[in-house]
């Protein structure tokens, strides 16, 4: 390659030409009345040149790369629904794993673009605006393409059908909804440390990276490719997250309190809202590529480590209570779905006990829990629903103030002990599921007392009516399908005919 | 403490010479091969040179072209004309 | 701390007892049998006696487990928020120091759940 195409700007003096000196400093009105919330939240900037990107994509690179990936996308999704992709997946119950993610995940991306588009006017500089608004897109395009690539499986599965209805009201999507919520009403720092770094930095592989590959694993060619092409995504999303998180503390030391703090509660509430993903990848993916605890030691552990290792500099330490979550990496998954199994006739994807060989695999990955604190219950599920008593909880959970969880995790020291917190706060007791979540709940009280716990709800009577039935009516479920146990549901039963029809062909 | 940068890809026809790449230019680097993806550490650093991709892709190859093989990355970025480097502060 | 904010924050709680139609919420948990993934919330009237509580409302909760024929009462140990109870059965919930989100724990000697695995 003798002969190189020369280009007349390098890529940084590119990039800078085409992202600063497109702000100004406004005049008639005063700058702290056109930006007013990027500086009450304590965060001090005083040069908001520092900001450095680190992928210098200007926009009509941006766009040319991203039409790129839509093509590649869209003709991947294309053919898998012509060619009746969804016939090749390993099993049925993988499905259920979508119905989670749909209903879960995919309205959160639209949460992030609405969050994104929000700070994305709000900060003066203009280096985290151009980062903000691109990202603001990419969300919009993910929860585009989720629902696009998962509407194939609707025209065949339960549970499908009603995400965004289901996510503002079914009690287990109160999780995510929650989280999202809390960071888009914080102020700008603040929602950027939990999105871009809590989340999309040190959280979001555990959740597209392993799992997307164990949708590669179950021959959903739909969802890999959509997982991938919203991750190639997140790789610039996460420098973001790391950059903002490097701005605030370089530009004054005042900023790193604050920091800390916002990276405490934000790795917390978004390892609480891991439990769902850590189940989804023990015990939702017929065929398995990592478990839970393998996948936190390479994505926190390892990479987390790593990167703290690199922050302490700033006088940044590793997350409070990231000891606790690496002891919960033993448990979390087993517990999760544990109350999901108890609670299945509330929700809107079927759970079931793994088959023998799956509870083989478990015990193995989990060698110094599984046998001892799990299995027995399963196989006594296991044989109750085979007896024709399969076990649903019929009373309804306490849940846990910050996160929204039933209350079904255990103190990680002693796995047999429900772990229970409590804050009083103006005469009325607030009850929280861990320390984590307890000194959330404490710093910020006044903001917490607000929350819609689903339970609560449904006994004030907001919620469709007294009975359940009515409940899951309000929730949008088809009942009797979309709900219950998954053996002996129309998912199965449909799924059982199409591989009868293959033996005999 | 580990120092690991990692950066994953796509195990695709687009990523391949880069993974190649990568290999050739980081000697000491570990390949990691899962379903769908490839993961790939090293310790401190990771370089990825456009002239190297070039060669193996016989042909011109922006180095932005990354972002559409990139599946996730850990380390602090710096991205030139003609090379992608990932690193921690040692 | 008061959470940072661009004007006056101040917003009523969504769970104040008004709000519960007469009940208050009571979560109870029987501890060591994890079959119930987790306490349950209930909404009960304060006036509830503690006996009425005990025959109504607790084998409602927890019968469908195999354990709980062979619990013996008398041997089983109570915490209400916290502090060691013991209940009078003759009384109401408020009498006995029930309140709003108040956490009932009991546990039940000699009773490990299935298999021994405190499920």
């Amino acid at each position: 390659m003798a002969e190189k195409r020369k280009k007349k700007l390098g890529i940084k003096q590119r990039y800078s030409m085409l992202t600063r000196g497109l702000g100004w400093d406004t005049t008639y009105q005063d700058m702290d009345k056109v930006f007013p919330y990027d500086n009450y939240e304590g965060i001090i900037i005083h040069d908001w040149e520092g900001w450095e990107d680190p992928f210098r994509l200007t926009m009509d690179a941006y766009w040319k790369f991203q039409s790129e990936k839509e093509k590649k996308l869209y003709a991947v999704i294309d053919s898998f629904a012509q060619n009746n992709g969804h016939l090749g997946i390993t099993d049925a119950r993988y499905v259920n794993a979508l119905k989670l993610f749909l209903t879960g995940v995919s309205p959160l991306e639209y949460q992030a673009a609405r969050g994104f588009t929000h700070v994305g006017r709000h900060f003066r500089g203009v280096g985290p605006r151009v980062a903000c608004q691109m990202q603001a897109i990419d969300e919009l395009r993910h929860v585009q393409t989720q629902i696009h690539s998962m509407s194939h499986y609707n025209k065949y599965f339960d549970g499908l059908h009603s995400a965004p209805h289901m996510h503002d009201r079914v009690w287990y999507l109160s999780v995510p909804k929650s989280f999202f919520d809390d960071a888009r009403t914080a102020g700008p720092f603040e929602f950027l440390t939990s999105i871009s770094f809590a989340f999309e930095y040190v959280l979001t592989n555990l959740l597209f990276v392993p799992f997307m590959s164990g949708a590669a694993f179950n021959g959903d060619m739909a969802t890999v490719t959509f997982g991938f092409s919203a991750q190639s995504d997140e790789a610039r999303h996460m420098t973001l997250g790391l950059e903002v998180i490097k701005f605030m503390l370089e530009q004054d030391e005042r900023n790193i309190p604050i920091v800390q703090r916002w990276m405490d509660k934000w790795f917390w509430r978004g390892t609480r809202m891991l439990a769902l993903v850590a189940m989804m990848m023990d015990y939702m993916l017929p065929k398995r590529v990592m478990s839970w605890r393998e996948a936190w030691d390479i994505y926190f552990t390892e990479a987390g480590g790593a990167l703290f290792a690199d922050l302490a500099r700033y006088g940044i330490k590793p997350p409070k209570y990231a000891d606790i979550a690496t002891k919960e990496a033993e448990h979390i998954s087993h517990q999760a779905w544990h109350i999901f199994y108890n609670y299945t006739h509330a929700a809107a994807f079927h759970t079931w006990v793994p088959e023998k060989d799956e509870l083989d695999w478990l015990s193995e990955k989990y060698p110094n829990t599984f046998d001892k604190y799990y299995r027995p219950r399963l196989e006594y599920l296991d044989k109750e629903e085979k007896a024709g008593r399969r076990f649903y909880n019929d009373t309804l959970p306490m849940l846990c103030q910050v996160c929204q969880i039933p209350m079904g995790f255990t103190d990680m020291d002693d796995p047999t002990t429900i772990s229970f917190e409590v804050s009083e706060y103006k005469d009325d007791k607030y009850h929280t599921c861990s320390l984590g979540c307890k000194d959330i709940f404490d710093y910020e009280p006044a903001k917490y007392v607000q929350a819609w716990l689903p339970v609560h709800q449904i006994y004030q009577g907001n919620c469709g009516g007294a009975e359940i039935p009515d409940v899951l009516k309000w929730y949008n479920f088809n009942l009797g399908a979309d709900n219950m146990e998954y053996n002996g549901s129309p998912d199965q039963k449909l799924w059982d005919e199409w591989q009868a029809h293959r033996k005999k062909a | 403490m580990s120092r690991v940068v990692s950066i994953t890809l796509q195990n695709n026809d687009d990523a391949r010479p880069i993974i190649e790449a990568i290999e050739k230019d980081n000697p000491e680097a570990t390949v990691n091969i899962y379903p769908g993806m490839v993961k790939i550490d090293c310790e401190g650093r990771l370089i990825i040179k456009q002239e190297t991709v070039e060669e193996l892709l016989g042909r011109e190859w922006d180095v932005q072209e990354l972002h559409l093989s990139i599946i996730s990355m850990g380390g602090n970025v710096d991205e030139e004309d003609d090379y992608f480097e990932l690193s921690w502060n040692l | 701390m008061s959470v940072a904010s661009i004007g006056k924050y101040e917003f009523e709680p969504l769970d104040k007892v008004e709000n519960f139609h007469g009940n208050q919420l009571t979560y109870l948990n029987w501890e060591q049998h994890l079959l119930f993934c987790a306490p349950v919330c209930l909404p009960l009237p304060p006036e509830m006696p503690f006996g009425a509580f005990m025959k109504e409302v607790l084998p409602g909760v927890y019968s469908k487990h195999p354990d709980f024929k062979e619990i013996n009462w008398d041997e089983v140990t109570w915490t209400l928020d916290g502090d060691d109870f013991t209940p009078n059965m003759a009384a109401s919930l408020a009498d006995n120091g029930f309140g709003h989100k108040s956490l009932l724990r009991f546990w039940t000697p000699g009773l490990d759940g299935i298999e021994g695995s405190h499920s």
